[in-house]
């Protein structure tokens, strides 16, 4: 998917080191193949969808428990649903993310099914069913529930520690940790904790995860019905329709899109994420530039 | 010939009975102690606020002074329910405001509250008294400011460890000058500072403070002033512990904290820089709790102020503190009760700290009164199990946290059932248990068969199949709450034990393998239960019947499905006939 608004390409020239393309919210897995993969993309959807066992209908993360574990200890399954035949043939599904690996990719996941990437089967030896490259997480990939430990302590505590990943010298220790992500039409908001990203690219990707899902959903209520019917270019359309854009409430209270500043201030900075439709965030590419003209 | 109590004599006697429990045996003996019985009592506890309707508590109880609600489900702690889901007070303050005029206490828990609703709760009831938010959100530190202002009688204002829109400090500064009557004041969830001299006044003027819980902002050179002017402080949490080391502040804190000569509680601790915890010393040999959970001090430093507090009770404290300093509490605190040790780094791939189960082991043999424990840690064997449940048959709750899902016994890899098993056997007063590590369905045999006094339990990653649900569901008599996440149960068990389901409190599922069809089914068989299907992928009719439901909540309701689900949850059965056009 494109999309390159004439606005705020303009801001992007401004910062060299800007990659957009990388902080655009875009639909279906992650990867940074994935523009090329994307008939991969769909033709995973679509086996799930034709799956005889039908689980995993409309994929996304659910995935059933059974599939992941089904006797022949095969753990780390796709975050984004099929059965484990499937995932062999799919090196889109976890794509390398730099250092810290595929697993990290698992962050802040729906809450279904989520605990499957947890272990670092990696590390300890278990079969890593991702087609990818297998990769040794730095750190346990988070899921959520688990360890069950409350976000309000987390926050707090999370303020005293160092963190050896990650993170320019000098972050402010004071910033607020877990901030709300909302996306236009979603019935719901998510938390995210953005220690736990390293850059744009990992929150993006994470973002993506957690609300495609949703819009999947949310176009296949919209008159379509039953598995037949949700194919390959059903997705497509949505694709191409699918124009969202990452913004967040800066400490000032101003709606900004995402990736103006560098990752460590961002994370200072931000207040409040959001995934705006396109057509919204236009308005907001003036104040881009006033802020950034007001900034120099 | 049928003699019996005039009215008054019984409302006199009734009045004894402070535990709800008799009061529920009271009102079932004939209808005319019902009637007496109803009218009287004043203390109400709703532990699911959507369980019964404001309207039917008001109706059968007219004289509440005190309330108690709970809203969401457990697992909420920990980000699995998703945002907008409910547990809205407000209709209940609403409702209470206009029928409760004598209202003095609400205690809520998990519930969003608004700043409309603490605005309401300000100005409906005169001679409003203790208000305390635990775990909740939605509103702001303007709401406070209304409660400061209004709440002229207030005693106690506890915010937990509730989620508060911290716009400014200023709140605090709305009590005015001629409010004395505050007791307890807790704000330790709070970020943002509050005028100093604003809250030294408060401390000063309200002579009746027993406990002052500071936010992290207040720094550790004005504490001296805040206890100089509360002598009588039972409970205090420091803000900030740390401070760049002058002997001054140390020496002001150590004489503050010893004029204290009440003081038994501790917490607050962040940031804590061990060269201030001796200012404390004093204090310890009085001190019965402490919270030391955000206290990042290594393990000797720990050590050095546990070990001068004989009367512990209750312990909480970061992993830290190592077997070592376990060790040093098992043999120092001999009254110790409840214990929970945290982790400081759980999304860490190896160990940060040199905490085992072996902590855990020595703590049961070195404390005879231990019945409390939460307990997170890296590894653990069926053995250490075992012997924690035969020194300590006393224990009440038990929620031990291997941080890796599905770790077993790390010494024989086996499941870690014959080590929970061994705890349900012999702890035979268990009332709480939260398992983790690998688990088969045998455990869930040994629960289901041991367990009988067991009320909560916490399952994640376990079992293999339907049958470790139906262990429990027949099994534990006394089982109120059950939830459950990422377990291989489906609809076999949940049906064949519907009925059970009445008897409990409530039943969270979340990505399991319970069919869409099965929770309707149980709907149907079940219409006195709320059977309420969360899922983020749209209308559970899109997607077949067999298909399993990415979340359920199950709980026994009298006032029907609820009205105010946001549009990811669905009530099974009125929703089943309806259809999405």
């Amino acid at each position: 998917m494109e999309k390159t608004p004439d606005k705020i390409s303009s801001a992007a020239e401004k910062n060299a080191v800007l990659n957009l393309k990388e902080t655009e919210l875009r639909l279906g897995l992650p990867g940074s193949e994935f523009l090329d993969k994307k008939a991969t993309g769909f033709s995973l959807f679509g086996k799930d969808l034709k799956d005889e066992t039908n689980k995993n209908i409309f994929s996304g993360a659910k995935r059933v428990f059974s599939d992941a574990i089904d006797g022949s200890n095969k753990w780390g399954l796709c975050i984004n649903g099929g059965s484990e035949v499937d995932l062999g043939k799919n090196d889109v599904l976890f794509s390398p993310r730099g250092a810290n690996g595929g697993v990290k990719n698992t962050n802040i996941l729906q809450s279904s099914h989520p605990a499957k990437e947890v272990p670092p089967q990696p590390a300890k030896g278990k079969k890593n069913e991702n087609g990818g490259p297998s990769t040794t997480p730095a750190s346990k990939a988070q899921v959520v529930g688990w360890p069950p430990i409350r976000s309000f302590h987390k926050n707090k505590l999370n303020t005293n520690l160092s963190r050896n990943n990650d993170v320019a010298a000098g972050k402010s220790e004071s910033s607020c940790l877990y901030v709300k992500v909302s996306m236009d039409g979603a019935p719901y908001l998510r938390k995210v904790d953005l220690k736990t990203y390293c850059s744009y690219a990992e929150l993006s990707s994470a973002l993506e995860k957690m609300f495609s899902c949703f819009t999947i959903g949310q176009y296949a209520s919209h008159g379509l019905r039953g598995k037949e019917e949700v194919n390959e270019c059903h997705l497509m359309d949505l694709l191409d329709r699918s124009e969202y854009v990452l913004t967040y409430e800066d400490k000032d209270g101003d709606w900004m899109l995402v990736g103006d500043v560098p990752w460590a201030m961002f994370t200072d900075l931000c207040k409040r994420l959001r995934i705006m439709k396109g057509s919204e965030a236009s308005g907001l590419a003036p104040r881009v530039i006033a802020k950034c003209k007001s900034q120099h | 010939m049928a003699y019996s109590f005039p009215e008054e004599v019984l409302e006199y006697v009734f009045a004894f009975l402070s535990y709800d429990k008799d009061r529920n045996a009271v009102s079932l003996v004939c209808k005319s102690w019902y009637e007496i019985e109803r009218c009287c009592r004043r203390r109400i506890f709703i532990g699911n606020c959507y369980a019964v309707s404001p309207q039917i508590v008001i109706r059968r109880f007219p004289e509440v002074r005190a309330v108690k609600i709970k809203g969401k489900p457990h697992f909420a702690d920990f980000n699995l329910v998703p945002e907008g889901w409910g547990a809205y007070v407000y209709p209940w303050i609403s409702a209470m405001a206009r029928s409760y005029p004598w209202l003095e206490e609400i205690k809520l828990k998990r519930m969003v509250v608004t700043d409309e609703s603490l605005e309401l709760i300000s100005k409906s009831f005169k001679n409003f008294k203790i208000l305390v938010l635990s775990s909740c959100e939605g509103f702001t530190t303007d709401g406070l400011a209304s409660i400061a202002a209004n709440c002229r009688n207030l005693r106690e204002l506890d915010l937990g460890e509730s989620e508060v829109e911290d716009l400014s400090g200023h709140w605090l500064s709305h009590f005015p000058d001629n409010f004395t009557s505050l007791v307890s004041l807790n704000m330790s969830c709070l970020g943002s500072e509050v005028s100093f001299s604003a809250l030294e006044r408060l401390v000063l003027r309200c002579p009746n403070l027993r406990t002052l819980r500071l936010n992290r902002a207040v720094p550790v050179e004005k504490l001296p002033s805040l206890l100089r002017g509360a002598p009588k402080l039972v409970e205090f949490g420091t803000g900030a512990y740390s401070a760049e080391i002058q002997t001054d502040i140390f020496s002001n804190l150590v004489e503050a904290f010893s004029g204290c000569k009440q003081l038994k509680r501790l917490s607050g601790f962040w940031d804590a820089v061990p060269a201030y915890l001796p200012a404390m010393y004093c204090v310890c040999s009085r001190i019965t709790s402490l919270n030391l959970s955000y206290a990042t001090v290594q393990s000797p430093d720990l050590v050095e102020l546990i070990s001068q507090c004989p009367n512990l009770k209750c312990l909480w404290v970061l992993d830290h503190i190592e077997d070592a300093g376990l060790k040093v509490l098992s043999s120092y605190c001999k009254d110790l009760q409840e214990l929970r040790v945290f982790p400081s780094d759980p999304y860490g791939a190896e160990p940060n700290v040199s905490l085992t189960e072996e902590g855990l082991v020595t703590v049961s043999a070195g404390c005879p009164k231990l019945q409390s424990v939460l307990y997170f840690c890296r590894q653990m064997s069926n053995a250490a199990l075992i012997t924690i449940a035969r020194n300590r048959p006393n224990l009440i709750r038990f929620r031990l946290c291997i941080i890796d899902p599905q770790a077993p016994d790390y010494l024989t890899l086996d499941p870690l059932d014959t080590g929970f098993g061994a705890i349900v056997e012999h702890c035979k007063e268990l009332r709480r248990l939260s398992l983790s590590g690998l688990l088969t369905d045998r455990v869930f045999e040994y629960i289901g068969t041991h367990a009988k006094k067991l009320e909560m339990l916490s399952i994640a990653f376990a079992g293999d199949s339907d049958l470790g649900l139906h262990h429990v569901l027949s099994g534990c008599e006394s089982l109120r709450k059950l939830e459950i996440m990422d377990c291989p149960f489906g609809d076999k068990a949940l049906l064949a034990n519907a009925a059970k389901l009445e008897t409990m409190r409530s039943l969270w599922m979340s990505s399991c393998s319970v069919s869409y069809g099965a929770c309707k089914l149980l709907a149907q068989k079940m219409p006195k239960l709320n059977v309420e299907v969360i899922d983020e992928r749209g209308h559970p009719d899109l997607r077949p019947e067999t298909c399993p439901v990415e979340k359920l909540y199950i709980y026994r309701t009298v006032s029907g499905p609820r009205v105010d689900k946001p549009d990811f949850v669905w009530t099974m059965d009125e929703d089943a006939v309806l259809r999405l056009s």
